[in-house]
């Protein structure tokens, strides 16, 4: 595999993960977002593979096997037997509306490739393209986040932000140190299992997911 | 060695309590660890004022005179708050507010945390130091919704999906540091280490550090509670147990600000200009107007002290973010006695609202008659952190003062408002708390006093007189963060 085709092979799988990001924008059903959110996990995890092999980093290797067990199998797993337990069908009403979320997430693309140009310019590796595409995913996660009202899609929101991160360390840079993503993806690993008791309490505490609920703690009342 | 020993302390103490659980004597080994961990800090003060600053396995770990009196901080704060929260979390398990399960939680995941913080401190490794920071984060989320009312949970929740979010955007910032660094250093783990970065910031690349500055400020800056990215901040202080109050805002703030300082001094180091600390100047002088102003309009005596914390951090943050050897001198002095007296004055707030069993300041009162102790501990806690003389706080405020009035004059006139609004606040809010009768549903309850009464004497000690040694590490300092 030579480099030119790398780099599109690359760019390709880039455009996925972005495809992905904004599939999640748009869908209302949570099984649907669970399996985007795999579906872009897996897209991460052979592109991560797919640089290793052309940059000859092998410990990209072992990053993207750890994609691959914990953002296509463990996260996603975890979340779907979490929506059983809670019996969480449908998702409730975003705040704001679909179209209006699409046209700020390609604003948001369009910033992303603004703010990243001078980075671009200076790199020399295959995979600099895409480093633009890794900073719009964390912007969407970041989006998804702020225009859902439901805890599990606030999550989703998350984790997507992380995969972004994930993307633009294996873009920006051939992969970060091997200690600081076996770091990282043990804090992730933390963080959902620290969700899930969250999903119980909430639960428990507020009767539904919807974090519109949690509105106590405001300023001069 | 003496560092291993200092990271190694918290972490197996945690694991013993996790076990101990909910017995009889798990607050005496939380004391215990805490002390011993102390110990191992004092060690390696020691060691560094004899023989500089060292490294340690490896490359991974480092002391220099920045971060040795940080960390002597952490594990004295952590001592004295263990020593506290033995009779405060006992009364709170004798309300029935916490569960067998929920102490167990509490002191393994105390340990956990003052570990994450040491280890942010230490680590020579900025991708090491952006894991350390979330698993602070982590460590402490479940802590804050201990009490699993709905008020807990949310501020939990908020807690939680803040700071992740602000901290993601750290991480962006560090692959991109990395990124300008592995051009000049090559790949590989010492791209990423602080003694290697600060030899050689001068040939980053500085367009990408400019980029990559936004997002450590964003990222870093939502863990300092600087304004606007505070949100969580007041909600996660009040509604959490009181210790844990007053490690939050004694140390977890100063360990973020830590962090955001040693980036600004790379960043600066390759731009050549001032931009990284322009950005900070602005954030922090935001900081201490909107809390100083929200500081009126507090009724929960806690939300109000973590106004007060915002205040503070925003002080220290203008002040490092001003440069020149006095400001950074008295940002450095700032970190230093705030955490000390804030830590004492959420000592106080937590008997006082036990006495009362409320956190609402409209029904605590009579203090002084009800408790000398706390009356007075609160009073002079609050005239300690406005910066009355001869305290600590008002040396430090005194230095930033005098650098802003030379470097930056017409940013002065704001600074001394805010200064002035939270002086006036806190006074008012306080005083009808401390004085007149005490009332029929106060209960008196005997309190731990040495934690507060060792915080105060220090502050005081620092403000009269300042010791040689620590003198002599601010001025090293001052030199590194130039």
């Amino acid at each position: 595999m030579n480099i030119h085709n790398a780099a599109q092979i690359i760019s390709f799988l880039a455009a996925l993960v972005l495809l992905c990001a904004f599939g999640m924008l748009v869908q209302r059903r949570m099984y649907g977002l669970i399996h985007l959110f795999a579906w872009q996990g897996l897209f991460l995890s052979i592109s991560t593979a797919v640089v290793g092999f052309v940059a000859g980093k092998h410990h990209l290797y072992i990053s993207s096997v750890l994609t691959l067990s914990l953002k296509v199998v463990l996260l996603p797993y975890i979340l779907h037997v979490l929506i059983q337990r809670l019996k969480i069908q449908k998702e409730v009403e975003t705040v704001v509306n679909v179209p209006m979320t699409m046209l700020i997430g390609i604003v948001l693309v369009i910033f992303s490739y603004h703010l990243t140009a001078p980075v671009r310019e200076i790199s020399t590796l295959v995979t600099r393209s895409v480093l633009a595409i890794a900073l719009a995913t964390v912007m969407i996660g970041l989006l998804m986040m702020i225009t859902r009202r439901h805890a599990v899609t606030q999550i989703i929101g998350f984790l997507a932000m992380e995969n972004g991160l994930f993307f633009a360390a294996t873009s920006a840079t051939y992969g970060m140190p091997l200690v600081v993503e076996l770091g990282v993806a043990l804090d992730v690993l933390i963080a959902a299992f620290i969700f899930g008791i969250f999903f119980f309490h909430i639960h428990t505490t507020f009767d539904s997911l919807d974090v519109e609920q949690m509105a106590r703690l405001k300023e001069g009342d | 060695m003496m560092l291993l020993i200092l990271l190694g302390v918290p972490l197996f103490a945690a694991v013993v309590l996790a076990f101990v659980g909910d017995r009889k004597y798990a607050a005496e080994i939380n004391i215990l660890g805490s002390a011993l961990n102390f110990a191992a800090g004092l060690g390696l003060a020691f060691q560094v004022y004899l023989e500089g600053p060292s490294l340690a396995a490896g490359k991974f770990f480092f002391v220099d005179a920045f971060n040795v009196y940080l960390a002597v901080l952490t594990s004295f704060v952590s001592m004295t708050t263990a020593v506290f929260s033995r009779r405060y979390m006992r009364r709170e398990r004798e309300h029935g507010r916490v569960g067998h399960m929920g102490m167990r939680f509490y002191h393994a995941m105390f340990q956990v945390f003052i570990f994450a913080m040491l280890l942010c401190l230490l680590t020579n490794n900025v991708g090491v130091l952006w894991i350390a920071m979330e698993l602070a984060t982590l460590s402490t989320v479940l802590l804050v919704s201990l009490y699993r009312t709905p008020t807990a949970i949310e501020a939990a929740w908020k807690y939680f999906i803040l700071c992740g979010v602000g901290i993601a955007q750290a991480l962006f910032g560090t692959v991109l540091l990395y990124f300008a660094a592995e051009k000049v250093l090559g790949e590989g783990g010492d791209a990423l280490l602080w003694t290697n970065l600060s030899l050689v910031s001068d040939k980053l690349e500085p367009t990408v550090l400019s980029l990559a500055f936004v997002f450590l400020m964003v990222g870093y800056g939502t863990k300092v509670g600087l304004v606007p990215l505070h949100n969580w901040l007041p909600d996660a202080h009040s509604e959490g147990p009181t210790p844990i109050s007053a490690v939050l805002s004694g140390l977890l703030l100063n360990v973020a600000l830590y962090a955001l300082v040693r980036c600004k001094v790379l960043v600066d180091g390759s731009t050549g200009t001032h931009h990284a600390g322009d950005i900070m100047m602005g954030f922090g002088l935001l900081s201490i107007l909107v809390a100083a102003f929200s500081l009126l309009r507090q009724k929960d005596i806690k939300r109000m002290f973590s106004y007060s914390s915002i205040e503070h951090m925003g002080i220290a943050t203008f002040a490092f973010g001003l440069g020149g050897p006095i400001a950074t001198f008295g940002g450095l002095l700032h970190m230093l006695v705030h955490s000390l007296a804030k830590s004492s004055i959420f000592f106080t707030v937590g008997h006082a609202s036990q006495m009362h069993r409320t956190q609402e300041m409209d029904r605590i009162k009579g203090l002084i008659k009800g408790n000398p102790l706390v009356g007075w501990g609160l009073m002079f806690g609050v005239m300690a952190i406005v910066g009355m003389p001869p305290f600590g706080v008002f040396t430090s405020e005194f230095l930033i003062l005098t650098a802003t009035i030379k470097d930056a004059p017409l940013l002065t006139p704001f600074l001394l408002l805010g200064l002035a609004v939270a002086f006036a606040a806190l006074f008012r809010k306080v005083q009808p708390m401390v004085s007149g009768e005490v009332p029929s549903y106060q209960k008196p309850m005997t309190v731990a006093n040495l934690p507060v009464l060792l915080h105060m004497a220090l502050v005081l000690i620092i403000g009269i007189y300042m010791p040689d040694f620590l003198n002599q590490w601010f001025h090293i300092a001052v030199e590194l963060l130039k």
